[in-house]
């Protein structure tokens, strides 16, 4: 179970396929219109994280020897700190440069808002 | 009140083909793996053509046939593209409502839009660039008595334009009409979830382009559009969409570096101040449809007035006559010219949309009006639908810091003009704004304060070719629109001439 980050096990099964097919893998969060607030998949490195980013969560995912590590900009994350994101798979088109358009699915961010508890926990 | 029928259904105006391949070099051409991926409507949900899936290939073909016609398109005169770029316009009025149902066919927006913006505005968008394109003038500088800075307009070659889906036709124009007018080449690849309607477009203009000078490569986002976007045979890249890949194209350009346009979306606020219900007039009644203009397009617009801040002292009232003005919005068939609302473009939009009504309520945000899956039933009820919906809450909420892309918009209310500005501006984004008032001075403070590059004050999405569009802080870099643009798709040559035949006497 990830703190920030979790996915759900069709989006676990995806993941597996993907990094069959294109080696280890990140993500990063999007903003912005048309496929903003969707998570991005990339072959990991392709997308260039610097200073003004956050490494959310390194997810582990069973029958995936590496962590995948999911991004979003430090401004974003602003603005999404206090909600925990589980990465989810629907039928969709896609866009953008993510890796699983192809296959006619579209990783989805379904989110909840953190506990005191949770947030206690995250910030000590 | 008319219903159109569905493209290529008896009695309908327009017909798709039943697959489409890459337009290359004046021509249909097959994909390179041979791939093709079907297309639905999100009207229903059903598919109604198939579409090349094009790859890295498909890529290099379309880049080798806009190098092959760049150098000839370039050197024609501005008067034969300017003629060339009217002939377009008008094949495209002649056949305007073709593609304004084609269009709403495809995206799922209502024909009533596309027949009354949309497509005119396309049509007027080509006419605006033939017609800048032949004031434009270089510039000479006289830089002493013997000596002339000459200033030459020179296109920059073959551009790459990656078109979003919210707008087929419309955006691809916005890029297409500036760079065909500057003399550029250009290769493009339309969205994945609306690729059909540029190739009705390009069916009705084709003879009037000579080959090469606009390709269409489809497919993929990974597969087509990275190797395009990465492309060392590009001049340039122009992209709408989002922050991520906005970013990842910034970083393909800085390998080859070139410049990019980005339009990256916005969070946009519609501010509205206490005056405007000071009477029950006119002007009061153009204010609430300013309100309900969040749902146009199906909120799916990189400007949607998706935060609504109203003064205090107008609150109840104006967000109560902003409800029922909502409430009377007609959803439905998206080809009905009756209907006001039509579908979201895709099956992972509504989705997304969805996700966001869930995590709005659970912030706490009270719904006033809608916040579900809309189920028109019969044949629509495979339709990408959500009704138009009205959150109240505060800006701190993600519902009010994400461009949900839906007809949805969020509402909290501000106590005087400086906490007006500060909610408007505590965004990521700036790309645009609505300010509503019947005093011209706070209009202005206000539309000078607000940090986005598009304020509209007392009025809200109108789109004229002839006025700037683009944004500021995370809403992308650069402009579309105005005769600006031809400046973005041209290089600048100096001649710097000598007219003396002495030495300067260094050597």
């Amino acid at each position: 179970m990830g703190a920030r980050v979790d996915v759900t096990p069709a989006a676990a099964e995806l993941i597996r396929s993907l990094r069959g097919q294109h080696g280890p893998l990140m993500f990063h969060q999007s903003g912005g219109c048309c496929d903003g607030s969707a998570p991005m998949c990339y072959p990991d490195g392709e997308f260039r994280t610097g200073s003004s980013d956050v490494l959310l969560e390194q997810l582990h995912i069973d029958g995936v020897d590496e962590p995948v590590s999911f991004w979003m900009s430090t401004s974003q994350f602003e603005a999404w700190k206090h909600t925990h994101l589980t990465v989810d798979v629907v039928p969709g088109r896609g866009s953008g440069f993510s890796l699983e358009a192809p296959e006619g699915v579209r990783f989805l961010i379904r989110s909840r808002v953190l506990t005191p508890e949770e947030l206690a926990a995250l910030s000590s | 009140m008319t219903v159109y029928s569905p493209p290529g259904s008896d009695g309908a105006v327009v017909s798709y083909e039943s697959r489409y391949d890459h337009w290359i070099g004046g021509e249909y051409v097959p994909p390179a793996k041979g791939q093709y991926f079907s297309n639905p409507s999100p009207v229903t949900g059903q598919t109604f053509c198939e579409i090349a899936r094009g790859t890295a290939e498909d890529v290099e073909r379309a880049l080798d046939a806009a190098h092959g016609a760049a150098d000839a398109w370039g050197r024609t005169s501005a008067a034969e593209r300017a003629n060339i770029l009217n002939k377009i316009a008008d094949r495209m009025e002649a056949n305007l409502e073709q593609l304004a149902v084609a269009e709403a066919w495809e995206n799922g927006k209502a024909v009533r839009e596309t027949l009354a913006a949309d497509i005119p505005l396309a049509i007027d968008h080509f006419r605006y660039f033939a017609g800048v394109l032949r004031a434009q003038e270089g510039t000479l500088g006289e830089i002493d008595e013997d000596t002339v800075a000459y200033h030459f307009h020179e296109p920059l070659g073959v551009v790459a334009q990656i078109i979003p889906w919210n707008f087929p036709i419309l955006m691809a124009v916005w890029k297409l009409a500036p760079a065909l007018a500057a003399g550029n080449a250009v290769v493009l690849k339309p969205a994945e979830q609306t690729p059909a309607s540029i190739h009705y477009w390009m069916s009705l203009v084709q003879d009037l382009l000579p080959p090469g000078v606009v390709n269409i490569v489809n497919g993929f986002g990974v597969e087509a559009g990275k190797p395009l976007a990465s492309s060392n045979r590009v001049a340039k890249v122009a992209f709408t969409g989002e922050t991520t890949t906005g970013r990842l194209i910034m970083q393909y350009a800085s390998e080859n570096i070139i410049p990019v346009t980005l339009e990256l979306g916005g969070k946009s606020p519609n501010i509205f101040f206490d005056d405007v219900s000071s009477a029950d007039d006119d002007f009061f009644d153009k204010a609430l449809e300013g309100f309900a203009m969040f749902a146009l397009n199906q909120g799916e617009v990189c400007t949607c007035p998706s935060r609504a801040l109203i003064q205090q002292g107008h609150y109840a009232d104006f967000l109560a006559a902003g409800v029922k003005r909502v409430e009377n919005l007609k959803q439905g068939n998206p080809l009905d010219t009756d209907t006001q609302v039509g579908a979201q473009a895709s099956n992972d939009q509504l989705e997304k949309i969805l996700s966001y009504l869930d995590i709005g309520r659970q912030e706490g945000a009270k719904v006033l009006v809608g916040g579900a899956r809309a189920d028109l039933g019969g044949d629509l009820a495979g339709g990408y639908y959500v009704q138009p919906t009205i959150f109240e809450g505060s800006n701190s909420m993600r519902i009010f810091q994400e461009e949900i892309f839906g007809p949805v918009v969020s509402v909290t209310s501000f106590t005087d003009y400086a906490d007006a500005i500060k909610l408007a501006n505590d965004t990521l984004y700036g790309l645009g704004a609505g300010v509503w008032t019947r005093d011209a001075t706070l209009a202005y403070r206000s539309g000078r304060a607000i940090k986005a590059g598009r304020v509209w004050t007392n009025c809200y999405h109108q789109y004229p070719a002839h006025a700037a569009f683009g944004g500021y802080k995370q809403s992308g870099i650069g402009r579309e629109n105005h005769k600006m643009m031809l400046d973005h798709y041209q290089q600048t040559k100096n001649l710097l001439v000598s007219y003396s035949p002495k030495a300067l006497g260094f050597f």
